[in-house]
């Protein structure tokens, strides 16, 4: 498999000293840059994205913290861990069945946060704003953000607004920064997946795709799908509750699979940790609505985004009490093992498929796009 | 979910490969001809699952795929246009032509819109009345009534600023053609399930018969193929070659007449440049004299546009059956779903996409696994 992005980072920065440029910095030519022009597929979280990371943002700013391209930074500030993260929103429509750009915005940063097993606590919010926005479209998506970070139990304690010329911007664009702390002996990174441990995903995927395709305009496609955009801080906390009897921390990596789905997450993960994967197609949780959705439009759930889910890779002593744990949460009901990290087949992610064959899961090249037949 | 579970039983789906293996005695090469039993059989891994020497080969019948290259450049040249408002199946739109693809043109200020319907373009068109609306309109006899309802309603209705630029193709003439090959493998073929549904598969039995070659028209989901597949094998180890029916749960001989007629009305049959075979005369349809207003090549004057293929890509020997993704030398490094070389890279039903896809480019050889491949183990 082709090294990643993060692998190429890590290389060239080892053995620098914090703060210290890497010699990344400043040094080296720019890679080259295929595309003239940036194209959507560019923001899918897929092939493209990795592309424009590796070539453009990595070169400029390469240093040891950034270069674990991980969701979140984690830094150290006087003997406090402190994870910090930010995350753009630009949905269409903002508002969608099961929440609203508003919502997304708050619990997007509070799950990169969590992800870290941080404790969320403070978020920045920055407004871009078009022309013409309803004041009263500006106040729903303002008291659902309020909405959320009171669930999320964190305070919004700063923020910018801009407003662009009309056709400049789509309704409302909303920036969020987030800190959270990291409390005692946690360690987990999508680079510390072992063979033998376990993965478990916290409940049915692709639900939050699919609802906002079958909005969008266009797709006539009338569903009862409702995005699952949740903060997953609390389901965090209590997983870590689960400890070992040798007090280590049975999470190795977490993540919550957004753009370009489970698939896309566990490959990251698969790669960044030189391990392999074997899933079991039949114990993926998908409901029947988003089954069919995908079937109609040629589309896998696998690769779509979800906004409520979690990934995690747990060790295996651990993993039935974890997922126990999980199920007593609202968030990780339908929480199921959906299968484990193995030694062979380093960075890739196969799957045993329901019929009895077996499939390699790759990394999602640029946006799913609907077939033709 | 019903209707799909039990169409991917994994259990079941022992039996008829067991079934296969006591039927079989020596090797068999099997075509599949559409692309969705391409991407299926690919996406379920049940080219794994077959026993040794039964070998599928993947056929032409992605119509992505065998979109002339001077097709996708005719669209793109209609699609820069500022008065145009171009509407296609999503994936057109990473298809590249000489320069870019549907994509680039969108990101360069070109108004290129998905429609899930060709019927969505007759909405678009009352919404923009000083935008001419032009509809990609490919594909096989699957896509050419929804393609042919197009135009006929804008006719009817009046709606004048609609147009389709059209590449439509036939599967018969296409199985014709592999047959004819003096390489040709193909010892019997898995016929296109939708396709049959609109055309109905009577059009099939002379090809059986002239080229004495097992025909069974096949569903998509796995079972289905894997049923196809016995029953393809059973007629080849019995020396019969006749056009059986495994997908008669959505389909009979004749098709779907009114939809047939529709298609006649509209378009006539005519010959047809396939991407990486080549001209295959009485291949595909155009439009009637009468719809020449709705015809986007007349309307645009784009028919002087020619192209030219690499010489590195193998795809018209895939298409045909004679090679595999794997034989080629470019498959997955110089050439991959971002810089496709050619026909079967371009479309995730195109076999060297659907491979790359799903990871088998990551393999040297033809995988062959062991210890997980037990059906009914999920």
């Amino acid at each position: 498999m082709k090294q990643s992005a993060s692998e190429k980072a890590k290389e060239s920065s080892t053995a620098q000293p914090a703060g210290v440029p890497s010699p990344l910095f400043g040094s080296c030519p720019l890679p080259i840059f295929e595309h003239k022009q940036i194209v959507l597929g560019h923001g899918s979280g897929g092939k493209l994205t990795a592309d424009l990371i590796d070539k453009i943002f990595l070169p400029a700013f390469a240093n040891p913290v950034l270069n674990k391209l991980d969701d979140q930074a984690v830094v150290q500030i006087d003997g406090a861990r402190l994870a910090f993260t930010t995350d753009s929103f630009v949905v269409t429509p903002i508002f969608f069945p099961g929440g609203d750009i508003g919502k997304l915005a708050v619990n997007g940063t509070v799950n990169d946060l969590a992800m870290s097993g941080a404790r969320p606590l403070y978020l920045a919010a920055a407004f871009i704003l078009e022309e013409g926005l309803l004041a009263e479209e500006l106040q729903r998506v303002v008291e659902s953000m309020r909405d959320a970070a009171q669930q999320a139990g964190v305070q919004l304690v700063t923020g910018d607004t801009k407003v662009v010329n009309r056709g400049k911007g789509d309704k409302v664009f909303i920036t969020t920064t987030g800190v959270g702390v990291i409390e005692g002996p946690i360690e987990i990174s999508a680079s510390l997946a072992q063979a033998g441990d376990k993965i478990i995903v916290s409940g049915y995927i692709g639900d939050h795709g699919i609802a906002i395709m079958s909005q969008r305009e266009n797709l006539e496609f009338e569903g009862a799908i409702e995005s699952d955009c949740a903060p997953l801080n609390s389901l965090v906390s209590a997983m870590l509750e689960v400890s070992r009897a040798d007090g280590e921390c049975p999470l190795h990596a977490l993540r919550d699979p957004t753009r370009g789905g489970v698939a896309t997450t566990l490959n990251e993960i698969a790669a960044r940790s030189n391990v392999g994967m074997l899933l079991e197609e039949a114990a993926i949780p998908v409901r029947e609505s988003v089954q069919g959705a995908c079937e109609l439009l040629g589309l896998d759930p696998l690769y779509v985004a979800n906004e409520g889910k979690l990934v995690a890779v747990v060790a295996p002593e651990s993993a039935e009490a974890v997922l126990a744990r999980m199920r007593e949460h609202e968030l990780g009901k339908d929480a199921s093992i959906i299968g484990e990290v193995v030694a062979e087949h380093s960075g890739m992610v196969r799957m045993k498929t329901l019929v009895g064959g077996t499939r390699i899961l790759d990394v999602m090249f640029g946006e799913q796009l609907p077939r033709i037949c | 979910m019903k209707y799909l579970d039990e169409y991917r039983d994994g259990k079941l789906a022992a039996r008829i490969v067991d079934e296969i293996r006591r039927v079989q005695t020596k090797p068999w090469v099997i075509m599949e001809v559409c692309g969705g039993q391409t991407h299926s059989i690919v996406k379920h891994g049940i080219d794994h699952l077959l026993p040794k020497g039964i070998e599928l080969v993947h056929g032409p019948g992605c119509p992505v795929c065998v979109t002339p290259l001077e097709m996708i450049d005719k669209a793109h040249a209609i699609a820069r246009r500022p008065d145009v408002i171009f509407c296609s199946f999503g994936d057109m739109l990473r298809v590249p032509g000489s320069d870019g693809d549907l994509f680039t043109i969108k990101s360069q200020g070109g108004d290129v819109r998905i429609v899930y319907s060709p019927l969505d373009c007759l909405k678009i068109a009352r919404a923009n009345p000083d935008k001419q609306v032009v509809f990609f309109a490919i594909g096989f006899e699957t896509t050419a009534p929804a393609n042919a309802m197009l135009v006929h309603a804008a006719k009817q209705q009046g709606v004048k600023n609609v147009s389709i630029l059209v590449s439509h193709v036939l599967v018969p003439p296409a199985i014709a053609a592999i047959l004819s090959s003096p390489e040709n493998r193909v010892q019997a073929f898995l016929g296109p399930g939708h396709v049959c549904a609109v055309m109905g598969y009577s059009e099939y039995e002379p090809l059986s018969r002239e080229f004495h070659v097992p025909i069974v028209i096949t569903g998509f989901e796995p079972l289905d193929l894997l049923q196809g597949i016995l029953m393809a094998v059973q007629q080849l180890e019995s020396g019969r070659a006749e056009v059986e029916n495994q997908y008669s749960r959505a389909l009979g001989r004749e098709g779907n007449r009114p939809a047939q007629e529709l298609v006649f009305s509209v378009f006539e049959v005519g010959d047809r440049n396939w991407r990486g075979i080549g001209a295959i005369p009485g291949s595909g349809y155009r439009l009637r004299a009468e719809y020449a207003d709705h015809d986007a090549e007349r309307l645009f004057d784009v028919a002087q546009i020619a192209t030219r293929e690499s010489e590195v890509c193998i795809s018209g020997d895939i298409l045909k059956g004679n090679k595999k993704p794997h034989d080629c030398p470019a498959f997955g490094k110089e050439c991959d779903p971002q810089h496709p070389l050619g026909a079967t890279m371009v479309s995730a039903e195109g076999a060297c996409a659907a491979y790359y896809a799903y990871g088998r480019h990551l393999e040297r050889v033809e995988p062959k696994l062991t210890g997980i491949t037990s059906a009914g183990a999920a």
